[in-house]
């Protein structure tokens, strides 16, 4: 039956004589639709030729033709060598051994070439080679790709020659020399001997001139103190293996405090071993890596850190210096008198920059006698003074410098006062910047001189005092370049190229090795010895430092991301997209504050979406100076009354677009402080960040992260801290480990391969991370892919903080929840404990593929693109797979990543993957995959079946160190251990009968073949 | 780059369609290719002396000389014309001696080709010298003109000829039965109507379109019928997309492996040198090809074939002088190089990781077995599918040669236990696991 109802759209239709009645009823719009956006404008439309019949015509052709041409095979071209080069086998790796120092990252590589380009960054594992490589390094092979490089050298903006530039300069150089005007190089700190005795010989060549050391994030205070100590100007390179008990006042020496590169020692210390590990207490405003790591932090303004320092001098020293009083001094009391019954197995560290305060470290270690401070092996790699560099400023303006030639450095970027540098820079009559890329200096002076990256240059560097390390090129050079050396030869009027120089100069240096050895090794060790005291008055030092005045307001502490460190490679888009490890932020630099100041200031962070979080603005303002829409991040541990803000970021010259992110903390480093008396203000509007992790607590789920002390870990069974999670069978309560659904294959014969995680030594660095991407070509999506929780990392460092104080304390909690509401109810308790402590414990968890001996991923795919092998490893067939994503939906572990877009050759996605040059870098054993597949960690597999080969070539059995991943090769901490557990003999087959050993999420019964190591902290 | 090959699948599909009609209908005609093996008429040799004198000239001298080129010293023609038989014993036993001496033959002889110096053949008798100069003596062999050489076995030019001859006779026998039929028929009409004798008419019958489009039974199994067989070529079809089988581009220089592997048994590996160690067989860089190739200006007359000739041949190994930027006539480098452009023959798709080492060094399989009878080959062509399915039945069926490498010794041991069985196929050792070829 038919209803006559009427139905009434809207109120006009009441109405018998509105138009918009009329209009609906004949057109379906009122309005007409806007189709000359997208069409373009009606006459030209209308006046077209081409009809519709034409357009299906058009379209039926060009389909037609296109599945035809589709029918034909690509052609195909292969190029051989015309000569091959002996050393180059096509398909077969070269490994050079390199050491590398950028001014601000430093460490001993090896530099794997395939058909003659490099693409991936090892460790140099020989030995004598101490330092690492960090992300940083790892990442900086595609900044040798970077195609907004500058190509050639240019005269005021414009492309020039090398003579003309050799000449220009000579002719200045000269003119300057015979009118008696000051020249100055500029350099970043050379830590080369080679280059070190050519500045010197162009000194003695030209009177007037002087060699000025800048680093952009100085350590000057610290250099200063230890001239004043020892008479040389260098930096104590600890050996925290040594130490049982760490105090660190402010130093994030796990970060980039003195250069960094301390993880590996640290973490030696840091694994139990016969009951013992070392005790670590860090007091600290911002939360660092450093901090994370400590079994005590106690969060604190560098004020009252300085305060602390000299309590503990005190203590150390029986002294009696008046202090004021700080919160926490019971802490910091402990700390110093376990300090002192430490002795010489103690060491004491501190980051505050005050040549007063870095004397007491001085002291206070010399009166420990401690094992792990020595003067033996200075470390070279920090030499520039403030002093120095305010005295140029000063010149500069005053006009006093006729030529200015800059090297490694970029002032008018990571100086406070950049526009005053710009103004002054046009009293120099000639200024030059060698520089990678036209950059905010390089682009302000006559010559920007095109320099190689390290990759492509002849170098020696000095890391430590009797060290001596050869940067050799991997690879002729890219572009139209000259080194800053060649050209400083070419003024010095001597001939040959500064390889003949390295190598005449080197000859000294090397005593009874010879040259082919030492560019072999990379590296060459020879004897040091320790530097000789002076007397210094450190109580003076002490009583100075305890009546810094202090400044009222905030206080803002500039600090280097483990990202993008100074800021030299923010055109690198892996170091762009890689999360912060504390804040798990990528694609941004914000100021932290601690949760009762955002309070008190009405700032904001809240979650919109997996990935998505978004932060309130604030203005910074220092001294007058004003920092606008600075986005304000929420960090737990974060000291009350102080702010955090990073270095590296805010910098537009020569970046892709996309790179142009965050603001420059350079413009608040005044007077070269990275302490600041600061006011914050809360801005208009929403900063959306991309956040890969949205959840920041474990809510009391022990079993994901387990802990423990060592107190309990050396008095109880496992089986009380590591306990295996039952489930119920047949109504009883059963091991979970013992229960299966499917019945296991016979995994006993050939290779089977475990990865070993030790949450005791990771110090979540993220070297592996980068090292992954490098190796198997992952691709970078953007932030506003990551902000869809679309992200492409294999591997990523899970960052979890206590709600309570502890992790324990989290999990009692929980296990105390009685009922739904009340005091003790769930609905409410899980409420709170989504929330971060103040100042919780910090703990990193690298998740990757798990490799599940029963992956719930494969039993759920349609076409059987993932699947298992003898080996343990869990294969993905791309080629197979047809994107359903259930394997994902399916996977407890969330390590599967979806292709959602071609990352390739599409210039939406304008990174690395985009250009010729970036795509050099791509591993060619390792499948680029297209859009619409699943991705995930393939635990290496072309690395072990590499290996596997190799040993088959040689017909001989695998040795065990020879099985790596890319992320167990680069982790300098020892924390990832890849290997075989069928070789009773590999290390790998110990560390999963350990104890410490669990899978994560052990209760799913999926039967991993990553394994974690409970992390052990010594309260 | 012209492309030589399968890639129009519907011409292919046409000529195999044809193909089949033909076998069918001529099963009685044999393909035959007779090889006759015959080498070209050799010269008439010209005594024994001269014989012997051509093994040590191609032993000893060919080196450097040619009878009839200049090469790295004089061409040798009629060497005795220029010098007497006393100077040349000297010159031959210890050249330098006699441009000390300061014969002025020897000097000016010196003078014109230095820097090379002749190497001292004190080992070689007189009697030797005689035998080479009577070889050096011989006429030029009149240019052999191409006649009824024949190729190797496999180029069928003859019988091709022969073929058509024999269908167009049968066609034209055809051809001449029908008429002749239809002339009889109607002579025979035309007798019976001269004759009065009435010929009956055949009664109008349903044709046989008709009666098939009425008969349902028939309908319906003829449209399966259809339906399967057009099912099975549109899979047949689709299978063959992108398998390049029996793909022989024409490259930018006519490269005969048949020359090199087949006739002068040149080993795979001694080119192909990086299969014995990497992922690629490699293509051989052009330095490679001048270690023999220096010496290498022309090819002999025996190695031409009907279808290419000496002077192609010679003007190929041109080719590769340009490239390697050769200069022949001064025997030096210019420095002037382009790099050849090699259409690639063998394309596996870049979500397939393949290693030759791994079968070539580790498994010792013949190069034969996947890339066909290469020896034979006058142009490169893709012998193997390289599908998936030709990968795993090889994996399937090949026993892992295990003998002498350490590697094996545990996991055999084990897995044999295991298996039950001796011998392992490489799908028993996890051969066929998707991840080992795809990453």
């Amino acid at each position: 039956m038919s209803s006559n109802k009427k139905y009434w759209k809207s109120v006009e239709e009441l109405n018998e004589n509105s138009s918009i009645v009329e209009a609906l009823r004949n057109n379906e719009f009122v309005e007409e639709i806007p189709t000359d956006e997208f069409l373009g404008d009606k006459s030209s439309l209308s006046s077209s030729s081409t009809t519709r019949r034409d357009f299906l015509k058009y379209v039926g052709f060009s389909t037609a033709a296109a599945s035809l041409a589709a029918c034909e095979g690509p052609v195909h071209k292969s190029i051989p060598y015309v000569v091959q080069p002996e050393q180059i086998i096509p398909g077969i790796a070269d490994y050079y051994a390199t050491s590398v120092f950028d001014g601000f990252d430093f460490a001993n590589i090896l530099v794997k070439t395939r058909e003659g380009r490099p693409i991936k960054i090892d460790n140099n594992k020989i030995e004598g080679a101490k330092f690492a490589a960090n992300a940083r390094i790892h990442a900086s092979i595609l900044s040798l790709y970077d195609s907004m490089r500058l190509k050639q050298p240019k005269i005021a903006g414009k492309s020039a020659s090398w003579a003309e530039v050799d000449a220009k300069i000579k002719a200045s150089v000269a003119e300057a020399k015979t009118k008696g005007k000051q020249i100055v190089l500029l350099t970043n700190t050379l830590a080369s001997p080679s280059t070190e005795k050519l500045v010197a010989e162009f000194i003695a060549k030209n009177p007037t001139a002087k060699h000025v050391i800048y680093d952009a994030v100085s350590s000057s205070e610290a250099l200063d103190a230890f001239e004043t100590a020892y008479g040389e100007r260098a930096l104590v390179d600890y050996d925290f293996s040594k130490a049982s008990l760490i105090v660190s006042v402010g130093a994030d020496f796990l970060g980039d405090w003195q250069g960094g590169s301390y993880d590996s020692g640290y973490a030696k210390g840091r694994i139990p071993q016969n009951g013992k590990m070392s005790r670590h207490f860090q007091l600290e405003s911002n939360m660092t890596l450093t901090g994370a790591a400590a079994d005590k932090r106690v969060p604190m303004s560098v004020a009252n850190q300085k305060q602390a320092l000299v309590k503990i001098y005190n203590v150390i020293t029986n002294g009696a210096i008046a202090t004021s009083k700080i919160e926490n001094e019971d802490e910091v009391i402990k700390a110093a008198k376990q300090l002192k019954a430490a002795g010489s197995k103690g060491v004491l560290v501190s980051g505050i920059q005050d040549k007063n305060a870095q004397l007491l470290v001085l002291a206070i270690n010399q009166a420990l006698s401690s094992e792990a401070f020595s003067t033996v092996g200075t470390r070279q790699i920090r030499k520039g003074s403030n002093e120095k560099v305010n005295q140029l400023l000063a010149d500069l303006k005053a006009g006093n410098v006729h030529t200015l030639i800059m090297s490694g450095v970029n002032p008018a970027y990571t100086l406070p006062n950049s526009a005053a540098f710009t103004a002054a820079l046009k009293k120099v009559s000639l200024s030059v910047s060698f520089s990678l890329k036209e950059d905010e200096t390089a682009s302000i002076t006559t010559i920007a001189a095109a320099t190689p990256h390290y990759l492509e240059s002849w170098n020696d560097v000095t890391i430590t005092k009797g060290t001596y390390g050869l940067t050799q090129p991997t690879i002729r050079p890219l572009f139209d370049t000259k080194q800053f050396q060649d050209v400083l030869l070419s003024l010095n009027g001597a001939a040959g190229t500064f390889y003949d120089y390295l190598k005449a100069n080197s000859s000294a240096l090397i005593s009874g090795a010879s040259w082919n050895k030492v560019l072999h090794d990379g590296i060459y060790v020879g004897a040091s010895s320790a530097a000789t005291p002076t007397s210094v008055n450190y109580g003076a030092a002490a009583s100075v430092l305890a009546n810094t005045k202090k400044e009222s307001g905030l206080e803002l502490l500039l600090y280097t991301k483990t990202g993008l460190g100074d800021g030299q490679q923010a055109n690198n888009p892996w170091l762009q997209e890689f999360p912060d490890p504390i804040t798990r932020v990528s694609w941004d630099n914000y100021v932290t504050v601690s949760r009762a100041d955002a309070e008190k200031f009405k700032l904001e962070n809240h979650n919109v979406a997996d990935g998505g979080l978004n932060g309130s603005y604030a203005t910074l303002t220092v001294n007058g100076t004003n920092l606008e829409n600075v986005p304000v991040i929420i960090q737990p541990g974060q000291a009350v009354g102080t702010l955090g803000l990073a270095f590296g970021y805010g910098k537009k010259a020569s970046l892709k677009e996309e790179m142009q992110v965050g603001v420059n903390a350079y413009s608040l480093y005044n007077n070269f402080n990275d302490v600041q008396t600061v006011s914050i203000k809360k801005a208009d509007g929403e900063h959306e960040f991309a956040c890969v992790q949205s959840q920041k607590t474990l809510m009391g789920r022990g079993d994901i992260i387990k802990e423990t002390t060592l107190e309990i870990f050396n008095s109880k069974d496992a089986k009380e801290w590591n306990e295996v999670p039952k489930v119920s069978l047949d109504h009883k309560e059963v091991d979970a480990t013992s229960v299966d659904l499917w019945t296991s294959f016979d995994r006993s014969v050939g290779h089977h391969f475990n990865l070993s995680i030790d949450l005791n030594a990771c110090t979540g660095c993220g070297a592996c991370v980068i090292a992954c991407h490098a190796e198997n070509n992952v691709p970078v999506v953007g932030k506003e892919e990551v902000r869809r929780s679309r992200d492409m990392h294999w591997l990523r460092i899970d960052r979890y903080y206590s709600s309570e104080e502890t992790f324990a304390k989290d999990d009692e909690k929980k296990e105390g929840f009685n009922g739904l509401f009340g005091d003790k109810g769930s609905l409410g308790g899980f409420g709170q404990m989504e929330q971060p402590g103040d100042n919780p414990q910090v703990a990193f968890q690298p998740v990757m593929c798990q490799h599940c001996n029963h992956a719930p991923c494969e039993t759920v795919c349609p076409v059987a693109a993932t699947s298992h092998s003898r080996q343990g490893q869990n294969h993905m067939a791309y080629n197979r797979c047809v994107g359903t994503r259930y394997c994902a939906n399916n996977c407890p572990y969330k390590v599967r990543r979806f292709n959602w877009f071609l990352y390739n050759k599409n210039s939406e996605f304008d990174y690395h993957m985009n250009d010729d040059l970036g795509r050099m870098v791509l591993n060619p054993d390792v499948n680029v995959r297209s859009r619409g597949v699943m991705e995930k960690c393939s635990m290496c597999i072309q690395m072990t079946q590499a290996t596997i080969l190799t040993a088959k070539n040689e017909g001989r059995t695998v040795k065990d160190s020879e099985f790596q991943t890319a992320c167990s090769n680069a982790c300098s901490s020892g924390a990832m251990i890849f290997g075989d557990v069928n070789d009773a003999a590999s290390k790998v087959a110990d560390l999963v009968e350990d104890d410490r050993m669990y899978h994560l999420l052990e209760h799913v019964g999926t039967k991993p073949n990553v394994f974690y190591h409970v992390k052990v902290r010594n309260t | 780059m012209k492309k030589v090959g399968n890639h129009n699948s519907i011409s292919r599909i046409l000529i195999f369609s044809l193909a089949l009609m033909l076998a069918f209908s001529l099963t009685s005609i044999a393909q035959t290719a007779a090889p006759v093996a015959a080498d070209a008429a050799a010269p008439a040799s010209s005594g024994a002396d001269a014989v012997k004198g051509k093994e040590l000239f191609n032993s000893q001298c060919a080196a450097c000389h040619k009878l009839d080129a200049k090469m790295t010293g004089p061409a040798l023609r009629n060497i005795i014309g220029k010098h007497d038989k006393e100077w040349l014993y000297k010159w031959i036993h210890n050249s330098q001696d006699l441009i000390k001496s300061g014969d002025p033959a020897a000097v000016k002889l010196w003078e014109e080709n230095k820097p090379s110096v002749m190497t001292a053949f004190p080992q070689l008798s007189n009697s030797d010298i005689d035998n080479i100069i009577a070889y050096t003596s011989e006429p030029k062999a009149e240019p052999v003109v191409a006649t009824t050489t024949a190729g190797p076995p496999g180029t069928e030019a003859a019988g091709g000829v022969s073929n058509d001859i024999i269908l167009g006779a049968l066609a034209l026998v055809m051809i001449m039965l029908i008429v002749m039929l239809f002339l009889v028929n109607n002579v025979l009409s035309k007798i019976a109507k001269a004759n009065g004798i009435e010929v009956l008419e055949k009664e109008p019958t349903t044709p046989i379109w008709k009666a098939f489009a009425k008969n349902q039974f028939l309908v319906l199994v003829t449209s399966i019928f259809l339906i399967l067989a057009s099912a099975y070529f549109v899979y047949g079809f689709l299978m063959q997309v992108g398998v390049d089988q029996d793909y022989a581009p024409i490259q930018p220089i006519h490269y005969s492996h048949r020359i090199h592997a087949g006739s002068n048994g040149i080993n795979c590996k001694y080119c192909h040198s990086s299969a014995r160690v990497s992922k690629h067989s490699g293509i051989p860089s052009l330095n490679v090809c001048m270690n023999c190739h220096k010496n290498i200006a022309e090819v002999s007359d025996t190695t031409a074939t009907s279808e290419h000739s000496k002077a192609f041949y010679d003007g190929e190994i041109q080719k590769l002088y340009k490239a390697v930027g050769w200069d022949p006539s001064t025997q030096k480098y210019t420095g002037k190089t382009e790099p050849v452009k090699w259409v690639r023959i063998h394309n596996l798709p870049d979500f397939v990781y393949f290693n030759h080492s791994q079968h070539v060094n580790v498994a010792g399989i013949e190069c034969q077995t996947c890339h066909g009878p290469v020896q034979t080959y006058e142009i490169q062509k893709q012998f193997a599918p390289l599908t998936m399915g030709w990968c795993i039945d090889c994996h399937r069926k090949t026993e892992v040669k295990m003998e002498g490498n350490e590697y094996y010794t545990k996991i055999h041991e084990e897995l044999s236990k295991k298996y039950g069985v001796d011998k392992l196929t490489a799908a028993q050792m996890g051969g066929l696991e998707c991840g080992k070829c795809h990453y």
